[in-house]
């Protein structure tokens, strides 16, 4: 006689129609794999949309400036080695390199900064400034704005000249607004024109309160030797490689005794916030996840356990074990699916809500919303094994007795 | 009153089955449905053996209604639990439709089973979430039958029942007589060669199982083959022939 069968679309018939008589049951019991999807879904999305964001807002600013220091790092005693007088052509003669300039404090030992053109007996009048030296190109590597006046140039330091420009902080305290009567600050008694005053800078921000001066008229004046910092503006993208080879530009024999300091290659950037929200959460999303194919497993099991007369029944009118196995397998795995979806809609809907919270651009690929009802389903057909063979294994004897 | 599809030949009881016409239950052939020969059946619990048949002898000729009488305990059930091949006898021989099936396999016995044998029970076995329809049509599921051509059957079997106006209620909305009926449609809906029914008044009142009784009498009328159990010499005398059965032995089989 011919064996008996069940076509694959009566198996998902009854499955479905196992699922719909209880209704309630069924989305209580798919709850667990919601939430797991849901977590999941979310983590994902979040740390794609954190990712872009990131890698949005890493400013071009960042992203084109490489500093050297040659202030020797943690374990070196005592002063670095100094940049070479020539730096600022070295590197500018680098391919990618926009703009460079060395800079550093100057000691000019108790010397106090005043003017003599305003004496006003009620107010200080001479103070405490901090005094850098500066090449020619630190303005634009610096991306320096001038109140007024203009900067240092080649000449002024060939000629050693006497003059400063004033950080906007010190213009202020000495009183000084304007450049066009070529006012003279004084440094200790040593007198300097000023030739401009810096309202704004991008990098360095120290400039801004300090008194700069040509390299050239430091070493004459106050036995500088170097500055401690090469500050570069690169192209875009030419950061990474502007990094290897600037140390070496500056000390072909020793590159390694200076200091580079580069932004980080957003790529980096993005995968370790990536990373790091990726690790904690989808641990979580995994957990939840496993709890919700407990959960089905478990009611799954109970329903088998209550549905042992109906059990008995099929295997009456011809439903062979695997019939039976098929039956519930295909019930745990529509759970799983149904909650892969609603967990994936509710882990999209999270992700879109605190993206539009934060006014950030929601990401997420396009493989997380369909992979979560497989995921899903995964996890229901795993929780499913042990009670649908639990059912098949049941003797038809056995269950039309026991059941009802 | 009663009209089944390919069961229509009002009376046909004594009528011999015309040759070249497709018979109401089961196959033309003329041997005996059933034919049990010295099956035994012994229950193993811890070190006691229980035989809860032993030697039994027994057949049914085709479109026989044969009860099965006997006090509670005496292996009734265990019987038709063989008979219905839902269990194995631990010894002797079962023909079915003259084929041995005292040791087929697992899947054959479940072809035969779901094929050729209809079951009624005691407890119905309705699955209360479905429509009285969806129960009636189960009986098809596992045989091949479109599911369009099940439903239609379903609901022809049901008027044979007569209760094709409760087809889309579920049977939680059913009095007891009514859900014995469903399982009725259930068991006769796909053409088996043989209807056991085990204690199918047992549940019921007088007057809902004297309808019952009514019912199989009428089916019987028919055609169907019917094996019925009971504990009750009444219930059984409505049969052609009544076989006791005491401590797991058919004692007398008497004519009626
Ligand atoms: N699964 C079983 N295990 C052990 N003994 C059983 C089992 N099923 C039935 N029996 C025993 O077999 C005998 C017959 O039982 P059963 O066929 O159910 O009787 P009836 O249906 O006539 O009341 C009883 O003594 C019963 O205790
Ligand atoms: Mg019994």
């Amino acid at each position: 006689m011919k064996p008996t069968r069940l076509s694959a679309r009566d198996l998902l018939s009854e499955a479905v129609a196992g699922l719909a008589s209880r209704p309630a049951r069924t989305l209580l019991t798919v709850l667990g794999t919601v939430l797991g999807i849901a977590a999941l879904v979310a983590t994902v999305g979040i740390a794609q949309t954190a990712g872009n964001r990131i890698v949005g807002s890493f400013s071009e600013l960042e992203a084109t400036s490489v500093v050297v220091s040659n202030s020797g790092g943690f374990w070196s005693n005592g002063a670095g080695t100094p940049f070479p007088e020539d730096a600022e052509d070295r590197l500018t003669r680098l391919n990618g390199v926009v703009a460079a300039g060395t800079l550093g404090p100057v000691d000019v030992g108790t010397a106090l900064a005043s003017t003599v053109v305003l004496d006003d007996p009620t107010g200080q009048n001479e103070f405490q400034v901090d005094v850098y030296a500066t090449s020619p190109g630190v303005y634009e590597a610096v991306k320096g704005t001038l109140r007024t006046g203009r900067w240092f140039d080649a000449g002024h330091e060939q000629r050693a000249d006497n003059v400063v420009v004033l950080g906007q902080g010190v213009a202020d305290r000495l009183n000084v607004h304007r450049v066009d009567q070529q006012p003279v600050v004084f440094l200790g008694d040593q007198p300097f024109v000023v030739m401009g005053i810096l309202s704004d800078v991008s990098r360095q921000p120290q400039l801004l309160n300090a008194v700069m001066m040509p390299e050239a008229t430091a070493r004459d004046l106050y036995a500088y030797t170097s500055g401690d910092t090469v500050q570069i503006d690169v192209e875009i993208g030419a950061a990474e490689l502007i990094a290897e080879q600037a140390p070496i530009a500056l000390g072909p024999n020793d590159p390694s005794v200076f200091r580079v300091m580069k932004p980080p290659s957003p790529d980096s950037l993005r995968n370790q916030v990536q990373n790091d929200v990726n690790s904690l959460f989808l641990i979580l999303g995994a957990v939840s996840l496993l709890v919700g194919a407990i959960g089905i497993a478990n009611v799954t099991l109970v329903s088998v356990l209550e549905r042992v007369g109906e059990i008995g029944l099929r295997r009456a009118v011809g439903a062979r074990r695997r019939h039976i196995a098929g039956q519930f397998l295909l019930e745990s795995t529509a759970m799983g699916v149904v909650g892969g979806i609603i967990g994936a809609t509710l882990g999209i809907l999270v992700i879109v809500g605190l993206a539009a919270a934060r006014q950030w651009t929601p990401v997420l690929s396009p493989l997380i919303p369909l992979g979560a009802p497989l995921l899903g389903g995964l996890t229901g057909l795993v929780a499913g094994v042990y009670p649908a063979l639990r059912a098949a294994s049941l003797e038809p004897v056995d269950a039309l007795r026991s059941g009802t | 009153m009663l009209s089944l599809k390919r069961a229509k030949r009002a009376g046909d009881g004594d009528v011999p089955v015309a040759a070249g016409e497709a018979p109401a239950w089961g196959d033309a052939d003329d041997g005996p449905v059933l034919s049990l020969s010295g099956i035994g059946r012994t229950y193993e619990s811890g070190d006691v053996e229980v035989n809860a048949l032993a030697d039994v002898h027994l057949e049914v000729q085709r479109g026989e209604y044969v009860s099965i009488v006997g006090p509670s305990g005496s292996g009734k059930s265990t019987l038709l639990n063989i008979l219905g091949l839902l269990d194995r006898p631990t010894s002797g021989s079962y023909l079915f439709e003259g084929r041995e099936v005292a040791t087929l396999d697992e899947a054959a016995r479940t072809a035969v089973r779901g094929r050729r044998i209809g079951f009624v029970f005691q407890s119905f076995h309705l699955l209360s979430h479905r429509s009285v329809v969806e129960n009636v049509s189960l009986s098809m599921l596992y045989t091949d039958v479109p599911a369009r051509e099940r439903a239609e059957r379903a609901r022809a079997a049901l008027a044979s029942v007569g209760l094709e106006h409760r087809a889309d209620f579920t049977p939680t909305r059913l009095s007891g007589g009514e859900r014995q009926r469903v399982a009725i449609a259930r068991a006769i809906v796909a053409e088996p060669a043989v209807m056991l029914a085990d204690e199918p008044t047992g549940n019921l009142d007088s007057r809902t199982s004297e309808s019952i009784l009514e019912l199989f009498a009428s089916l019987r009328e028919q055609g169907l083959t019917l094996v019925m159990i009971t504990h009750d010499s009444s219930v059984a005398a409505r049969a052609d022939r009544s076989v006791s059965i005491r401590d797991g032995r058919l004692t007398v089989e008497e004519a009626r």
